[in-house]
Protein backbone atom coordinates (compact mmCIF):
# COMPACT_ATOMS: atom_id res chain seq x y z
CA UNK A 1 0.00 0.00 0.00
CA UNK A 2 1.72 3.46 -0.82
CA UNK A 3 1.62 6.22 1.49
CA UNK A 4 -0.92 7.86 -0.69
CA UNK A 5 -3.50 5.07 -0.67
CA UNK A 6 -2.55 5.05 3.48
CA UNK A 7 -3.34 8.95 3.38
CA UNK A 8 -6.44 9.13 1.82
CA UNK A 9 -8.05 6.12 3.85
CA UNK A 10 -7.38 8.33 7.19
CA UNK A 11 -8.61 11.67 5.56
CA UNK A 12 -12.00 10.08 4.59
CA UNK A 13 -12.85 8.59 7.52
CA UNK A 14 -11.78 11.98 9.30
CA UNK A 15 -13.94 13.40 6.83
CA UNK A 16 -16.76 11.41 7.82
CA UNK A 17 -16.61 12.14 11.82
CA UNK A 18 -16.25 15.57 10.83
CA UNK A 19 -19.47 16.19 8.87
CA UNK A 20 -20.87 13.95 11.63
CA UNK A 21 -19.91 15.48 14.09
CA UNK A 22 -20.82 19.21 12.11
CA UNK A 23 -24.29 18.15 12.28
CA UNK A 24 -24.91 17.05 15.73
CA UNK A 25 -22.97 20.27 16.75
CA UNK A 26 -25.94 22.43 14.50
CA UNK A 27 -28.46 20.25 15.81
CA UNK A 28 -29.24 19.14 12.18
CA UNK A 29 -29.17 15.52 13.26
CA UNK A 30 -30.26 13.68 16.98
CA UNK A 31 -27.22 12.06 18.83
CA UNK A 32 -29.58 8.58 19.17
CA UNK A 33 -29.57 9.03 14.80
CA UNK A 34 -26.01 9.67 14.65
CA UNK A 35 -24.76 6.96 16.42
CA UNK A 36 -23.98 4.19 14.02
CA UNK A 37 -22.83 7.07 11.73
CA UNK A 38 -20.48 7.96 14.68
CA UNK A 39 -19.42 4.06 15.26
CA UNK A 40 -19.27 3.64 11.40
CA UNK A 41 -16.71 6.73 11.24
CA UNK A 42 -14.74 5.58 14.22
CA UNK A 43 -13.99 1.95 13.28
CA UNK A 44 -12.76 3.20 9.37
CA UNK A 45 -10.59 5.33 10.79
CA UNK A 46 -9.15 2.45 13.42
CA UNK A 47 -9.01 0.63 10.13
CA UNK A 48 -6.98 3.39 8.37
CA UNK A 49 -4.32 3.98 10.67
CA UNK A 50 -3.97 0.29 11.29
CA UNK A 51 -4.13 -1.55 8.04
CA UNK A 52 -2.93 -4.57 9.94
CA UNK A 53 -6.34 -5.25 11.76
CA UNK A 54 -8.46 -5.33 8.83
CA UNK A 55 -6.10 -8.11 7.07
CA UNK A 56 -5.39 -9.79 10.76
CA UNK A 57 -9.68 -10.28 11.14
CA UNK A 58 -9.99 -11.51 7.32
CA UNK A 59 -7.19 -14.06 7.52
CA UNK A 60 -8.87 -15.49 11.26
CA UNK A 61 -12.47 -15.35 9.70
CA UNK A 62 -11.06 -17.00 6.35
CA UNK A 63 -11.37 -14.23 4.07
CA UNK A 64 -9.23 -14.55 1.52
CA UNK A 65 -9.42 -10.78 0.05
CA UNK A 66 -9.52 -8.53 3.50
CA UNK A 67 -11.63 -5.58 1.71
CA UNK A 68 -14.17 -8.14 0.78
CA UNK A 69 -14.49 -7.60 4.77
CA UNK A 70 -14.68 -4.01 4.52
CA UNK A 71 -17.17 -3.91 2.18
CA UNK A 72 -19.13 -6.50 4.11
CA UNK A 73 -18.91 -4.58 7.37
CA UNK A 74 -19.69 -1.16 5.68
CA UNK A 75 -23.31 -2.57 3.99
CA UNK A 76 -24.23 -4.16 7.43
CA UNK A 77 -23.58 -0.62 9.08
CA UNK A 78 -25.23 0.95 5.99
CA UNK A 79 -28.78 -1.84 6.60
CA UNK A 80 -28.88 -1.23 10.52
CA UNK A 81 -28.83 2.58 9.60
CA UNK A 82 -31.69 2.03 7.50
CA UNK A 83 -33.79 -0.39 9.24
CA UNK A 84 -33.49 2.29 12.01
CA UNK A 85 -34.75 4.85 9.48
CA UNK A 86 -37.61 2.64 9.02
CA UNK A 87 -38.53 2.18 11.88
CA UNK A 88 -38.63 5.73 13.12
CA UNK A 89 -40.34 6.85 10.08
CA UNK A 90 -42.97 4.35 11.39
CA UNK A 91 -43.26 5.78 15.46
CA UNK A 92 -43.33 9.09 13.13
CA UNK A 93 -46.14 8.69 10.74
CA UNK A 94 -48.40 7.05 13.70
CA UNK A 95 -47.40 10.33 16.03
CA UNK A 96 -48.85 12.19 12.89
CA UNK A 97 -51.96 10.33 12.37
CA UNK A 98 -53.38 10.28 16.32
CA UNK A 99 -52.44 14.13 15.66
CA UNK A 100 -54.58 14.40 13.19
CA UNK A 101 -56.80 12.28 14.14
CA UNK A 102 -57.26 14.67 17.20
CA UNK A 103 -56.89 17.86 15.23
CA UNK A 104 -60.59 16.77 13.38
CA UNK A 105 -61.95 15.93 17.04
CA UNK A 106 -61.03 19.09 18.40
CA UNK A 107 -62.01 21.08 15.71
CA UNK A 108 -65.81 19.60 15.47
CA UNK A 109 -65.94 20.12 18.94
CA UNK A 110 -64.91 24.01 18.74
CA UNK A 111 -67.38 24.29 16.20
CA UNK A 112 -69.70 22.82 18.55
CA UNK A 113 -68.84 25.05 21.51
CA UNK A 114 -68.97 28.31 19.33
CA UNK A 115 -72.21 27.57 18.12
CA UNK A 116 -73.46 27.41 21.40
CA UNK A 117 -72.30 30.63 22.74
CA UNK A 118 -73.61 32.01 19.56
CA UNK A 119 -70.53 34.01 19.17
CA UNK A 120 -67.69 32.79 17.49
CA UNK A 121 -64.77 32.78 19.68
CA UNK A 122 -62.25 34.62 17.75
CA UNK A 123 -57.75 34.76 17.78
CA UNK A 124 -56.68 37.73 20.08
CA UNK A 125 -55.10 39.02 17.11
CA UNK A 126 -57.43 38.19 13.70
CA UNK B 1 -84.78 -1.25 17.34
CA UNK B 2 -85.19 2.35 17.67
CA UNK B 3 -83.86 2.68 20.63
CA UNK B 4 -80.72 0.86 19.06
CA UNK B 5 -80.84 3.42 16.37
CA UNK B 6 -80.58 5.94 18.87
CA UNK B 7 -77.03 4.79 20.42
CA UNK B 8 -75.73 4.40 16.75
CA UNK B 9 -73.48 6.32 15.01
CA UNK B 10 -73.03 6.03 11.39
CA UNK B 11 -69.45 6.61 10.07
CA UNK B 12 -68.70 7.47 6.97
CA UNK B 13 -64.92 7.75 6.15
CA UNK B 14 -65.36 9.93 2.63
CA UNK B 15 -62.36 11.19 0.39
CA UNK B 16 -63.48 13.76 -2.43
CA UNK B 17 -67.31 12.34 -2.85
CA UNK B 18 -69.03 15.79 -2.98
CA UNK B 19 -71.39 14.41 -5.18
CA UNK B 20 -72.52 11.70 -4.27
CA UNK B 21 -71.99 12.43 0.04
CA UNK B 22 -75.27 14.52 0.58
CA UNK B 23 -77.91 11.77 -0.93
CA UNK B 24 -75.71 9.28 0.57
CA UNK B 25 -76.64 10.79 4.44
CA UNK B 26 -79.97 11.84 3.33
CA UNK B 27 -80.67 8.38 2.43
CA UNK B 28 -79.34 7.30 5.65
CA UNK B 29 -81.36 9.56 7.49
CA UNK B 30 -84.19 8.75 5.45
CA UNK B 31 -84.38 4.55 6.20
CA UNK B 32 -82.95 4.80 9.87
CA UNK B 33 -84.66 7.71 11.99
CA UNK B 34 -83.07 9.20 15.06
CA UNK B 35 -79.21 7.71 14.51
CA UNK B 36 -76.51 10.14 14.08
CA UNK B 37 -74.58 10.62 11.42
CA UNK B 38 -70.38 11.00 11.14
CA UNK B 39 -68.86 11.89 7.96
CA UNK B 40 -65.22 11.44 8.51
CA UNK B 41 -63.30 13.88 5.80
CA UNK B 42 -60.23 12.12 4.79
CA UNK B 43 -58.51 15.07 3.21
CA UNK B 44 -60.84 15.77 1.09
CA UNK B 45 -59.80 18.94 -1.77
CA UNK B 46 -63.15 19.15 -3.27
CA UNK B 47 -66.64 19.99 -1.49
CA UNK B 48 -67.04 16.96 0.67
CA UNK B 49 -67.29 18.66 3.99
CA UNK B 50 -69.96 21.70 2.78
CA UNK B 51 -72.12 19.00 1.15
CA UNK B 52 -71.79 16.68 4.53
CA UNK B 53 -72.72 19.15 6.76
CA UNK B 54 -75.53 20.60 4.90
CA UNK B 55 -76.82 17.42 4.68
CA UNK B 56 -77.30 16.85 8.75
CA UNK B 57 -74.16 15.11 9.17
CA UNK B 58 -71.51 15.84 12.29
CA UNK B 59 -68.02 16.66 9.96
CA UNK B 60 -64.79 15.56 10.87
CA UNK B 61 -62.35 17.36 8.98
CA UNK B 62 -59.30 15.39 9.04
CA UNK B 63 -55.99 17.85 7.73
CA UNK B 64 -54.69 15.05 5.25
CA UNK B 65 -55.43 11.95 3.67
CA UNK B 66 -55.15 9.29 6.19
CA UNK B 67 -56.58 6.00 4.57
CA UNK B 68 -60.10 4.30 5.73
CA UNK B 69 -58.11 2.71 8.71
CA UNK B 70 -57.05 6.56 9.83
CA UNK B 71 -60.56 7.57 9.15
CA UNK B 72 -62.74 4.72 10.73
CA UNK B 73 -60.12 5.40 14.03
CA UNK B 74 -61.34 8.81 14.37
CA UNK B 75 -65.07 7.80 13.93
CA UNK B 76 -64.59 5.40 17.09
CA UNK B 77 -62.92 8.13 18.85
CA UNK B 78 -65.57 10.18 18.51
CA UNK B 79 -68.48 7.14 19.31
CA UNK B 80 -66.42 7.07 22.44
CA UNK B 81 -66.02 10.09 23.81
CA UNK B 82 -69.41 10.64 22.55
CA UNK B 83 -71.68 7.82 24.56
CA UNK B 84 -72.70 5.90 21.40
CA UNK B 85 -72.85 2.18 22.12
CA UNK B 86 -72.69 1.43 18.89
CA UNK B 87 -70.92 2.24 15.32
CA UNK B 88 -71.47 1.20 11.66
CA UNK B 89 -68.80 1.95 8.98
CA UNK B 90 -71.09 2.72 5.68
CA UNK B 91 -68.99 3.71 2.30
CA UNK B 92 -70.00 7.34 1.35
CA UNK B 93 -70.37 6.62 -2.18
CA UNK B 94 -73.69 4.54 -1.93
CA UNK B 95 -72.07 1.27 -2.27
CA UNK B 96 -73.64 0.10 0.63
CA UNK B 97 -77.62 0.11 1.44
CA UNK B 98 -78.26 1.47 4.54
CA UNK B 99 -81.44 -0.80 5.15
CA UNK B 100 -78.84 -3.59 6.39
CA UNK B 101 -78.04 -1.22 8.98
CA UNK B 102 -81.15 -2.95 11.32
CA UNK B 103 -79.94 -6.37 10.67
CA UNK B 104 -76.13 -5.57 11.72
CA UNK B 105 -77.78 -3.86 14.52
CA UNK B 106 -79.34 -6.79 15.81
CA UNK B 107 -76.68 -9.17 15.32
CA UNK B 108 -74.46 -6.38 17.79
CA UNK B 109 -76.83 -7.62 20.30
CA UNK B 110 -74.91 -10.36 20.88
CA UNK B 111 -71.70 -10.31 19.32
CA UNK B 112 -69.07 -7.45 19.47
CA UNK B 113 -68.27 -7.57 15.22
CA UNK B 114 -70.86 -7.92 12.94
CA UNK B 115 -69.69 -8.14 9.03
CA UNK B 116 -72.72 -6.85 6.34
CA UNK B 117 -71.29 -9.76 4.04
CA UNK B 118 -71.97 -9.61 0.05
CA UNK B 119 -71.66 -13.00 -0.82
CA UNK B 120 -74.09 -14.34 1.81
CA UNK B 121 -77.19 -14.86 -0.38
CA UNK B 122 -78.86 -11.44 -0.90
CA UNK B 123 -78.29 -9.01 -3.23
CA UNK B 124 -76.35 -9.39 -6.54
CA UNK B 125 -72.84 -8.23 -5.69
CA UNK B 126 -70.21 -10.17 -7.60
CA UNK B 127 -66.54 -10.40 -7.90
CA UNK B 128 -64.72 -12.68 -10.49
CA UNK B 129 -61.33 -14.24 -11.20
CA UNK B 130 -58.56 -13.92 -9.23
CA UNK B 131 -59.36 -11.21 -6.61
CA UNK B 132 -62.42 -13.32 -6.05
CA UNK B 133 -60.29 -16.20 -4.92
CA UNK B 134 -58.29 -14.33 -2.63
CA UNK B 135 -61.35 -13.47 -1.24
CA UNK B 136 -62.31 -16.87 -0.34
CA UNK B 137 -59.02 -17.58 1.04
CA UNK B 138 -59.00 -14.60 3.32
CA UNK B 139 -62.70 -14.95 4.73
CA UNK B 140 -62.10 -19.01 5.42
CA UNK B 141 -58.65 -18.22 7.36
CA UNK B 142 -60.35 -15.14 9.33
CA UNK B 143 -63.15 -17.30 9.74
CA UNK B 144 -61.18 -19.59 11.48
CA UNK B 145 -58.84 -17.56 14.01
CA UNK B 146 -62.79 -15.96 14.53
CA UNK B 147 -63.94 -19.86 15.17
CA UNK B 148 -67.02 -18.46 12.81
CA UNK B 149 -67.94 -18.85 8.98
CA UNK B 150 -67.13 -16.49 7.07
CA UNK B 151 -67.43 -15.44 3.44
CA UNK B 152 -66.67 -11.79 2.92
CA UNK B 153 -63.75 -10.22 5.25
CA UNK B 154 -63.22 -7.25 2.79
CA UNK B 155 -66.42 -5.67 3.46
CA UNK B 156 -66.59 -2.46 4.26
CA UNK B 157 -69.85 -2.55 5.77
CA UNK B 158 -69.95 -3.31 9.20
CA UNK B 159 -70.72 -2.77 12.99
CA UNK B 160 -69.09 -2.34 16.19
CA UNK B 161 -70.32 -3.05 19.75
CA UNK B 162 -68.97 -1.30 23.06
CA UNK B 163 -66.05 -3.81 23.28
CA UNK B 164 -65.22 -3.75 19.72
CA UNK B 165 -65.39 0.29 20.23
CA UNK B 166 -63.32 0.58 22.78
CA UNK B 167 -60.36 -1.63 20.67
CA UNK B 168 -60.71 0.28 17.71
CA UNK B 169 -60.66 3.40 18.94
CA UNK B 170 -56.95 2.58 19.86
CA UNK B 171 -55.69 0.30 17.83
CA UNK B 172 -57.40 0.61 13.96
CA UNK B 173 -54.98 -0.21 11.82
CA UNK B 174 -54.07 1.95 9.30
CA UNK B 175 -52.15 0.22 6.92
CA UNK B 176 -53.19 -1.33 3.05
CA UNK B 177 -56.31 -3.63 3.71
CA UNK B 178 -55.48 -2.86 7.67
CA UNK B 179 -59.13 -1.23 7.83
CA UNK B 180 -60.69 -4.94 6.37
CA UNK B 181 -58.98 -8.19 7.18
CA UNK B 182 -56.38 -6.88 9.80
CA UNK B 183 -59.22 -5.10 12.20
CA UNK B 184 -60.88 -8.63 12.40
CA UNK B 185 -58.39 -10.39 13.20
CA UNK B 186 -56.71 -8.01 15.97
CA UNK B 187 -60.60 -8.14 17.33
CA UNK B 188 -60.64 -11.89 16.78
CA UNK B 189 -57.45 -12.34 18.89
CA UNK B 190 -58.70 -9.85 21.66
CA UNK B 191 -61.80 -12.35 22.01
CA UNK B 192 -63.98 -10.33 20.43
CA UNK B 193 -66.86 -12.70 19.04
CA UNK B 194 -67.50 -12.11 15.39
CA UNK B 195 -70.75 -12.78 12.96
CA UNK B 196 -71.77 -12.07 9.21
CA UNK B 197 -75.13 -11.33 8.44
CA UNK B 198 -76.67 -10.96 4.36
CA UNK B 199 -77.07 -7.62 2.86
CA UNK B 200 -77.47 -6.68 -0.45
CA UNK B 201 -75.00 -4.53 -2.01
CA UNK B 202 -75.14 -1.98 -5.04
CA UNK B 203 -72.51 -2.13 -7.89
CA UNK B 204 -70.39 0.94 -7.22
CA UNK B 205 -71.60 4.45 -8.26
CA UNK B 206 -68.11 5.10 -10.14
CA UNK B 207 -65.25 3.12 -12.10
CA UNK B 208 -65.05 -0.98 -12.57
CA UNK B 209 -63.38 -3.22 -10.73
CA UNK B 210 -60.34 -4.58 -11.79
CA UNK B 211 -59.64 -7.99 -13.19
CA UNK B 212 -56.46 -7.43 -13.95
CA UNK B 213 -54.49 -11.19 -12.99
CA UNK B 214 -51.53 -9.07 -12.03
CA UNK B 215 -53.23 -6.37 -9.56
CA UNK B 216 -54.74 -9.26 -8.02
CA UNK B 217 -52.09 -11.66 -7.57
CA UNK B 218 -50.49 -8.43 -6.01
CA UNK B 219 -53.82 -7.70 -3.71
CA UNK B 220 -53.57 -11.70 -2.83
CA UNK B 221 -49.67 -11.36 -1.85
CA UNK B 222 -50.62 -8.09 0.13
CA UNK B 223 -53.33 -9.44 2.04
CA UNK B 224 -51.76 -13.11 2.92
CA UNK B 225 -48.51 -10.51 4.02
CA UNK B 226 -51.29 -8.63 6.18
CA UNK B 227 -52.55 -11.64 7.75
CA UNK B 228 -49.21 -13.39 8.64
CA UNK B 229 -47.94 -10.38 10.42
CA UNK B 230 -50.95 -9.60 12.10
CA UNK B 231 -51.16 -12.98 13.92
CA UNK B 232 -47.46 -13.39 14.27
CA UNK B 233 -48.25 -10.15 16.29
CA UNK B 234 -48.90 -10.19 20.33
CA UNK B 235 -52.92 -10.10 20.85
CA UNK B 236 -54.25 -7.11 22.46
CA UNK B 237 -56.28 -7.51 25.83
CA UNK B 238 -59.63 -6.94 25.79
CA UNK B 239 -59.18 -4.17 28.53
CA UNK B 240 -61.89 -2.72 29.99
CA UNK B 241 -65.88 -2.81 29.79
CA UNK B 242 -66.44 0.27 26.91
CA UNK B 243 -65.99 3.68 28.97
CA UNK B 244 -69.52 5.61 28.23
CA UNK B 245 -68.92 9.32 28.31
Amino acid sequence: MSVTTYVFGIVSAILVLVIVFEMLRRRRVRERHALWWIFAGVLALVVAVFPGILTGTATALGITAPTNLGFFLSTIILFLVSVQSSAELTVLEEKTRTLAENVALHDERLARLEASTQAPIRDVDA
Amino acid sequence: MSSALAQTLIVMPAYNEEAVVASVVAEVFEKLPGVAVLVVNDGSRDETVLRARSAGAIVLDLPFNLGVGGAMRTGFKYAQQHGYRYVVQVDSDGQHDPSGVPSILAALETVDVAIGARFAGEGDYEVKGPRRWAMVVLASVIGRIARTPLTDTTSGFRGAGPRAIAIFAQHYPAEYLGDTVESLVLAARAGCTITQVPVSMRPRAGGTPSHNPAKAAVYLGRAALALVIALWRPPLALSIEAPTA
